[in-house]
């Protein structure tokens, strides 16, 4: 393999993991902080890419004042789906099979507004490449990377450091004696919720900008995802954005030296050696 | 013991009627199915009936790992596909029976090799299980299709010879399905009243437990595994033929997966028949709407059943049959229900040997145990003498569970040996502990919630040391729940005890199994004066002179009364040792209660 090609299998790898990492986010937390196995996120990741491509596509709005509506759009709807978690007291483990019913409803809801059909956004001012050398950047790449990054970082940090995040570990932990403390937990996982579904709208977005979009393709994230959000940890913004950089560079690099039909085995070969190496991680 | 009371009433004893009526009933139904083709059905109501027996196959089989362990699998898709493409590569070549031997050995390989990996992570692991699974089907599709197994156009099934049967290989396909499906419900019948179910049962509703009173729950896991994913594939080996033409992204599609989970969550997970009743409704919604045209209207319909399902139907129409019929049995024998409980009078106390004569039943040397820093075991040395009962005292968080937790194998010492005739019990799992005949009681109870208390014992009965069969079991469970004073409780549900009868249910499960060591961890606590003295007499005659009884407990009066030696522990450490009235008096033991010797004042 050239210096060049494993450049760019490198740059490619590190472009797909970002986007791992932006979907696995909202996952990560909800799954964490709110018990909730959310599978129906990928469902909202797609809706959002969907309606990027109805109104920035083939309505021809601004896709920066499309994203900017669909961050609280989704928030909303986050919020609604976990007031009725609650409201039904939905364990962990029922939460996998409701969200796993909503994203079905979710797919045949999109197959009947957009058909089965493929569709694909072009968006003419993310179009261009920036050339490093012999190596190809494209803008809308970077700019995935960088809000990806962004994000995980500042979700850490965030975690990490503010009265918010320590509040919301507090209720985890024990939610009564938070609860007796002053922390209102309902709030706060209302919050996580709504910031959740946020994640998948910004994802959407950029799925929209970058791949072409069928139905049929929502749960073929999953198994990616998942399996970056677990080499991550729960919870752990900055070990799922390095789970999800691995995985995409160690999916680019196997495409470049097989067949691109061989990367779906990647991530599960890193997820199994991980369990079967380190079992106390997971 | 008291006397065997063979026919207390309230016992729902499965009756000769339900134990020969289903394997004879299915038989009956097998050769009527059988003998279908002869009426000459039209074509697409045999293949109506196949689909049938595809999914009754399909979910059943799932619900043998997923439904009675509470594993839930998404990946039965990738065991059916591997049957499927089984015959799509060898059914040209090899009779056809052999084919469906090869799947079902193929697909139960994988599950092995999956179930090998995950199931020795002890954390998330449902969660993990249900990934894992998931992940799995898309990498086996991945190798299918890479390899020559497919290579992507997907695969005719050209030259398939079968045997006509009705003079129509169509009906041959179906009356194979027909084979599979009553196959298929018969062993899991046999799986939910046998050995296997009850473990597995166990498993689901509280897996450490389980361990602990003698269940190989990995070894129980495995084979479930391997036998849900066998018939996957003996029934997508089959499938294969009917669609005749298989391709990657039909086969391990997320439909198959998707299908009997719904099945099994509306028909009841927990019952042999439940998934078949979901398998008959989903079916018959699917070929009404599919063959109106409106296979998108289906999908909705049915995520939307999988979400109301789980919302409003936890336990499925099985589920709510059974509990049905329970609270009625309930209700028709609250008439016939005696006082609870007859105080035990307190068993004459033979004059023991003193405790220096007796044998050593059990040695520890030298056990430490540290979790995350906490020196939760420093370094213990300890007897326990044959036929005695040995305090276990100390402050909170002095050590005295963990060191329970050790000696029945739920921890893993750091350091040091457990010596229980010849064997080293620190490195040996839960479930042999028990079976050495080691038991033991949970402070906070920890019955199965979905077995009734008889159940619960049962289980004891038939994985702890005695490792009695079933009848045996029953019969040696009734004994144990009469001599605890629950036998009219028998037939309850965990939930309808109070904290009194749980905790002499937690007795009757360790006593059940005839153990020679019986640890007791603050069974007196919770309780009201007067349920001490009783449960005070109730430990007086499990011990009956002979058995050996570690008894920890904060009761003062109880251990005074009770025990014949004390051993005390204090931050990790055994501070004292011996006789009960010296060891009180140890100004160590009582700097450890009361505080500094200032404090004696």
């Amino acid at each position: 393999m050239s210096a060049t090609l494993f450049g760019q299998s490198v740059l490619s790898g590190i472009f797909a993991g970002s986007l791992y990492a932006l979907m696995g986010l909202g996952m990560s937390l909800s799954w964490r902080y709110l018990r909730v196995i959310n599978i129906a996120h990928f469902g909202l990741v797609f809706l959002a890419a969907y309606m990027t491509y109805e109104f920035a596509g083939v309505r021809g709005y601004s896709a920066l004042a499309v994203a900017l509506l669909l961050i609280p759009l989704f928030f909303v709807l986050g919020v609604i789906q976990q007031v009725l978690i609650l409201r039904f007291n939905v364990n962990e483990f029922s939460s996998l099979i409701v969200t796993y019913g909503l994203a079905i409803i979710a797919e045949a809801v999109i197959q009947l507004i957009w058909s089965a059909d493929f569709v694909r956004y072009e968006n003419r001012a993310l179009h261009g490449n920036v050339e490093v050398g012999t190596l190809l950047l494209p803008v809308a790449d970077i700019l995935l990377v960088v809000i990806a990054v962004g994000l995980c970082v500042a979700t850490w940090a965030a975690m990490r450091f503010t009265w918010l995040g320590k509040a919301l570990r507090a209720g985890l932990d024990n939610p009564a004696i938070a609860a007796a403390f002053g922390v209102p937990n309902q709030r706060l996982l209302l919050l996580v919720s709504g910031f959740s579904a946020a994640l998948a709208s910004v994802a959407g977005v950029f799925v929209a900008l970058l791949y072409t979009l069928a139905p049929s393709q929502i749960l073929s994230w999953l198994g990616v995802v998942f399996a970056a959000v677990l080499l991550g940890g729960l919870g752990n913004p900055l070990g799922l954005l390095a789970a999800g950089m691995l995985i995409g560079v160690s999916e680019a690099i196997t495409m470049a030296i097989t067949a691109p039909s061989w990367a779906p085995v990647v991530p599960f070969t890193i997820l199994i050696l991980l369990l079967v190496l380190w079992p106390q991680r997971v | 013991m008291a006397s065997v009371t063979a026919d207390t009433p309230v016992i729902p004893t499965r009756s000769a009627a339900a134990r020969f009526g289903v394997p004879t009933t299915l038989a009956v139904a097998l050769v009527l199915l059988l003998l279908l083709p002869a009426l000459g059905l039209p074509p697409f109501f045999e293949s109506f009936l196949y689909l049938l027996c595809l999914w009754i196959s399909l979910a059943t089989s799932w619900t043998i790992i997923s439904g009675f362990t509470g594993y839930f699998s998404f990946g039965h898709g990738a065991f059916y596909g591997v049957g499927m493409y089984t015959t799509a590569n060898l059914g040209a070549s090899l009779p056809i029976l052999v084919c469906l031997v090869i799947a079902a050995a193929l697909a139960a390989l994988l599950s092995l090799g999956m179930g090998a990996v995950i199931f020795r992570v002890r954390r998330l692991r449902g969660e993990l299980f249900a990934l894992l699974t998931l992940a799995m089907t898309i990498v086996v599709a991945t190798i299918v299709l890479n390899t020559p197994i497919d290579g992507g156009p997907g695969k005719y099934l050209l030259g398939v010879q079968l045997p006509r049967i009705y003079d129509n290989s169509a009906t041959t396909i179906y009356l194979l399905g027909a084979c599979v499906a009553i196959g298929t419900l018969a062993i899991t019948y046999f799986i939910q009243y046998g050995r296997l179910g009850r473990g597995l049962f166990a498993i689901a509703d509280d897996e450490d437990v389980a361990e602990g009173l003698g269940v190989p729950s990995y070894r129980y896991k495995l084979i479930a595994f391997a036998i849900s994913s066998a018939i996957a594939g003996v029934i997508g080996a089959v499938h294969a033929i009917f669609v005749s033409y298989v391709t990657v992204s039909e086969t391990f599609s997320s439909t198959v997966a998707l299908f009997v989970i719904l099945m099994s969550v509306i028909g009841g997970m927990r019952h042999w028949l439940g998934p078949a009743i979901g398998a008959v409704f989903v079916t018959t919604i699917n070929f009404v709407f599919v063959s109106g045209d409106s296979a998108l209207a289906a999908r909705i319909v049915i995520g939307l059943a999988l979400i109301l399902a789980t919302l409003f139907l936890p336990e499925g129409v099985a589920g709510f049959v059974q509990k049905q019929v329970h609270k009625r049995r309930a209700a028709a024998s609250s008439n016939t229900d005696t006082a609870p409980h007859a105080l035990v009078p307190a068993a004459p106390v033979a004059a023991a040997p003193t405790a220096t004569e007796r044998p050593i039943l059990l040695k520890g040397e030298n056990i430490s145990l540290a979790f995350r820093g906490v020196q939760a075991l420093d370094g213990v040395n300890f007897d326990i003498r044959q036929g005695e009962i040995l305090g276990l005292i100390g402050p909170n968080g002095s050590g005295k569970s963990t060191l329970i937790n050790v000696m029945n194998g739920f921890y893993k010492p750091d350091t040091g040996r457990l010596l229980f005739e010849g064997h080293d019990l620190a490195q040996m799992p839960a479930h042999r502990i028990a079976r050495l005949g080691l038991a033991r009681t949970f402070q906070i109870p920890r019955p199965f919630p979905h077995l009734s208390v008889l159940d619960n014992v049962m289980v004891a009965a038939m994985f702890g040391g005695a490792a009695y069969p079933q009848e045996t079991a029953r019969r040696k469970a009734l004994e144990t729940l009469d001599f605890v004073g629950l036998a009219n409780r028998a037939g309850a549900f965990p939930s309808e005890l109070n904290l009194h009868q749980r905790k002499f249910l937690e007795l009757a499960r360790a006593l059940v199994s005839d153990a020679r060591l019986v640890m007791l961890d603050e069974v007196l606590a919770g309780l009201t004066p007067s349920e001490i003295t009783s449960a005070i007499a109730m430990v007086r005659r499990i011990h009956g002179g002979e058995r050996t009884i570690v008894f920890v407990e904060h009761n003062m009066r109880a251990v005074m009364e009770l025990t014949d030696r004390l051993i005390i522990l204090n931050q990790g450490k055994l501070i004292a040792e011996g006789d009960p009235r010296t060891v009180m008096d140890d100004p160590a033991v009582i700097r450890a209660y009361l505080g500094t010797s200032d404090a004696e004042g």
